[in-house]
């Protein structure tokens, strides 16, 4: 019994850090959709871009991949967060002047680029056999203690980040993001650097997701090519986005909480059923969680907790 | 030099003309209905499970059944437009974006879970090449592919020029009020459209299948070429989209031939990497594409 009860303890925090690190990505996404209306079809690619920074840097040495630079993990998140940044700005500067069916293209190329290079470059990725060993934080102490740590830190991120977010939200720089989201010509209008703002918005977005990658990579131990598998992290990323309410923090956290729980428990109901069932009915699930974006797009397009709008009699005065 | 052609350049023809039908779609439905279409490489894979499960029951050459598969994935597309699309016809074009990225999802889950994810030959059996000058060698399913490709091609010539669908069509591609303006019905338009580049999606989808083989990520793997091609040519381009298709593909087959000393100049696991290069290039240079196409 008390076995049974540890048992469910541990995959509650398991739920928790996973979901919590599918939270993180979601507020990134938050910024660039929610806030800003840019579409990012590779949420996976900056993902993995963080995944292999943290893993390259902190893992020891090894014959089959780049590293040995045995970096402190906060090291590791930090460059995690500076590449997917970069990454971001290059593809930003070149696509957010257009449509955002343009940059949804250009970043679903840049994450399948990505994939490639992850699959293709061996000397430092050791190809689809991934790296391992990556090493976790707090992973030193004893059993269930290393866990909850784990888990309370990626909590912390979260809370940290809703804090910066919220601020950002509410200060003028959040507000010419709404506005330029709502009408552009007028943000213009009213002498905006309207692309500027934008790729200043993407490129926050990216270093929040390649954070997500990083805590991904240490949390797992492990990355390979297919952990992010790019269209399937970006898809539930986006559904968990949509679902809980884009343009509000909170929604993209309980979003992402939220439909990770779905996700994990369905998955642990098809591992029961036989072999062949099993395989199909992992497929059945996309499909499901397809549908949910679908009838969320049609029917509640706000999602769980709509955004709130900052209306300027609610803002303390002088504030911008 | 023969090995240039016989390795390069004729597998360059070939993915091209199939680029080029996938290309088609994507343009006629960027521009007409105002999106990008992420299903568009899950149509294609769609029309290539159809294709392949009717060579399986009646036995006949795919090309044979091929028409039979076009009708079939243009039924699930326009089935798909009315329970996905059209309720969102009002929204902003990223919402009809979004939708399409999770139709692409659902529809590639839903191709698994009824043919299971084996990979699948369309046709069995070798086939010996026609030789010509002793070397140049072609194999019959490469003619096949391109012949039948520049046959539908000009269909779609015929389609857009000579039948008033057809120019009701690049009327709504030009202007969508204009046309509205003048009287022309524009679901209709829209369900042609969808028609068109259905039936477009399942050949292209078809052929790739006879190229290499059906499996469930064929699609998706077209797809980043695809849309570099419809940029390339002009969105809203039909004709441009041939052109980006066939200049895409080539690129991307040309692009691994040794051109400086023996290696190739891009190793092959970077084939698509060509393509998004181009699509960069051309967001940078040009994005109404070669056609002068709408940049939206």
């Amino acid at each position: 019994m008390d076995q049974q009860l540890y048992g469910i303890g541990l995959y509650i925090l398991s739920l928790l850090t996973m979901g919590g690190i599918y939270a993180v990505l979601a507020l990134g996404l938050n910024i660039q959709w929610g806030f800003t209306g840019l579409f990012n079809a590779g949420v996976g690619g900056f993902l993995a871009i963080g995944a292999y920074t943290t893993a390259i840097l902190c893992t020891g040495p090894s014959e089959s991949h780049l590293g040995g630079f045995g970096m402190p993990l906060p090291i590791g998140l930090f460059w995690a967060m500076v590449l997917s940044a970069a990454i971001a700005w290059g593809i930003g500067r070149i696509c957010i002047r257009l449509r955002s069916d343009y940059l949804a293209i250009a970043t679903l190329g840049i994450a399948e680029i990505l994939r490639l290079v992850f699959a293709n470059e061996l000397w430092a990725t050791n190809g689809a056999r991934g790296i391992s060993l990556v090493p976790k934080a707090f992973e030193k102490l004893s059993e269930p203690l290393d866990q909850i740590s784990f888990t309370v830190m990626v909590l912390a991120i979260i809370l940290v980040l809703y804090l910066l977010l919220e601020r950002a939200r509410r200060s003028p720089w959040g507000r010419v993001m709404a506005a330029i989201r709502e009408n552009e010509d007028a943000a213009r209008a009213a002498g905006k650097n309207v692309e500027r703002l934008r790729v200043e918005a993407f490129v926050i977005g990216a270093a929040v997701m390649g954070l997500g990658g990083g805590l991904l990579a240490q949390y797992l131990k492990f990355i390979n090519p297919q952990t992010a598998e790019p269209v399937t992290a970006t898809f539930l990323v986006w559904v968990m986005l949509i679902a809980g309410g884009s343009g509000n923090n909170r929604g993209a956290i309980l979003g992402a909480m939220l439909i990770w729980t779905v996700w994990s428990t369905t998955e642990i109901l098809t591992s029961q059923l036989p072999d062949a069932w099993a395989i199909r009915t992992a497929y059945l699930r996309v499909f499901l969680i397809g549908l949910v974006l679908q009838i969320v797009l049609q029917r509640f397009a706000g999602g769980v907790l709509p955004e709130r709008r900052a209306v300027t009699a609610h803002e303390p005065p002088g504030d911008g | 030099m023969i090995e240039f052609v016989n390795f390069h350049l004729i597998p360059g023809l070939v993915l091209g003309s199939i680029y080029a039908l996938g290309a088609i779609g994507v343009s006629l439905t960027f521009g007409i209905l105002g999106f990008a279409n992420f299903s568009h490489g899950a149509t294609m894979t769609l029309g290539a499970y159809f294709a392949l499960t009717l060579t399986w029951a009646t036995g006949l050459h795919p090309l044979i059944v091929l028409p039979v598969a076009m009708v079939l994935t243009a039924v699930v597309v326009l089935g798909m437009d009315r329970g996905f699309y059209r309720p969102l016809r009002g929204s902003s074009a990223v919402i009809l974006v979004m939708s399409s990225f999770g139709l692409m999802l659902m529809l590639r889950s839903a191709i698994q879970l009824i043919w299971g994810p084996q990979v699948h030959a369309l046709i069995t059996g070798i086939q010996r090449p026609y030789i010509f000058f002793d070397t140049l060698r072609i194999s019959p399913k490469h003619v096949l592919i391109i012949v039948s490709a520049l046959a539908l091609m000009y269909a779609v010539h015929w389609l857009l020029t000579r039948t008033k669908t057809g120019k009701a069509m690049r009327a709504m591609s030009d202007s969508p009020e204009l046309a509205r303006l003048t009287g022309i019905d524009t679901e209709a338009v829209i369900r042609a459209t969808w028609i068109v580049s259905a039936a477009l999606a399942a050949a292209a989808g078809t052929f790739l299948g006879l190229d290499s083989q059906v499996e469930t990520q064929m699609g998706f793997k077209m797809l980043l070429p695809v849309f570099a091609a419809a940029i390339l040519g002009g969105i809203g381009r039909p004709y441009g989209a041939m052109a980006g298709g066939l200049v895409v593909g080539l690129a991307m087959e040309l692009s691994t031939y040794a051109w400086i000393g023996t290696a190739p100049l891009v190793s092959p696991g970077y084939k698509s990497g060509i393509a998004f290069a181009v699509m960069v290039a051309m967001l940078i240079w040009r994005p109404s594409g070669l056609f002068r196409g709408r940049v939206f």
